[in-house]
């Protein structure tokens, strides 16, 4: 089990967050002028590194805020200093 | 006039020398958002007789208790029926300010004595010792799988902040767990 540090509530089981994907995934900034491809891209293709990795974690059983955190995929290690409110 | 039933109503408090577990029933409860650094937020605090808790994790309860629960979240809770939301929207005036009564939401569990935090620790993965949880502190985290809000007191006691519909499941789990710390047969429900 990953304990994550949540930076309001301390370092918290797993299992009181939600997983939010990758972060930093910026919305289109006019989505009209996208093609099919381009929205699909924007919708549903995201990295997939082995190593370093920022994502969004939600921390649904303490303080239900949003936050960003990076983790290594290959050692499930989280930055201590890489997360932000 | 329609009776109001507590959701542990059909439970049987249980009181030991070492512990004891009952319910609280219908204690006002507002959930309260507002930004910390508001003027509203400065005339809210000084209306609940002290200021809203800024550092996570902890409580006051100067007049109403505070609870911090994000950092512009908190749950303010009183007595059963004292105007506690008359008086914060009040101090709220017009400001920007989210105030809602979610008494029914949860109902609380004062879990007391010396062994509240062997109790609580069999189902709750936080560090409850005196020295990092003790009274002022409070957190929201899962307490056997179900979603909680803790408040640490003084003298070992804690209130239990579960949801109306955990709360009977909650109750039947500390009971069960506090099977070690109660005298032969006083847990009868099972």
């Amino acid at each position: 089990m990953l304990l994550i540090p949540c930076p309001w509530c301390g370092p918290r089981d797993e299992a009181e967050f939600h997983y939010g994907g990758q972060a930093h995934v910026a919305y289109p900034e006019n989505p009209a002028a996208l093609s099919d491809e381009e929205w699909a891209r924007y919708l549903f293709f995201r990295d997939n590194p082995k190593g370093r990795f920022a994502e969004r974690w939600n921390h649904t059983a303490g303080c239900r805020r949003w936050f960003n955190a990076v983790r290594n995929t290959a050692t499930n290690e989280i930055e201590a200093g890489e997360v932000t409110a | 006039m329609a009776e109001r039933l507590s959701p542990l109503a059909r439970f049987t408090p249980v009181s030991a020398d070492d512990l004891r577990i009952a319910e609280i029933p219908f204690l006002t409860q507002i959930n309260l958002r507002v930004d910390p650094k508001s003027r509203a937020a400065a005339d809210i605090g000084l209306a609940l007789g002290a200021p809203l808790p800024t550092e996570p994790g902890t409580c006051t309860s100067a007049g109403a208790d505070v609870l911090w629960m994000g950092p512009d979240e908190w749950l303010v809770v009183g007595p059963v029926g004292d105007g506690l939301e008359e008086t914060i929207r009040t101090a709220a005036g017009t400001a920007h300010v989210g105030i809602t009564d979610v008494s029914a939401q949860r109902t609380v569990v004062a879990v007391d004595g010396p062994r509240s935090r062997d109790l609580l620790a069999h189902g709750c993965a936080l560090d409850l010792h005196p020295r990092v949880f003790g009274p002022g502190r409070c957190a929201q985290t899962m307490l056997a799988r179900a979603q909680v809000v803790l408040a640490a007191r003084e003298d070992d006691g804690f209130r239990v902040f579960v949801r109306s519909s955990f709360a009977g499941y909650l109750a039947d789990w500390l009971l069960d767990a506090a099977a070690e710390y109660l005298p032969e047969g006083t847990v009868t429900s099972r």
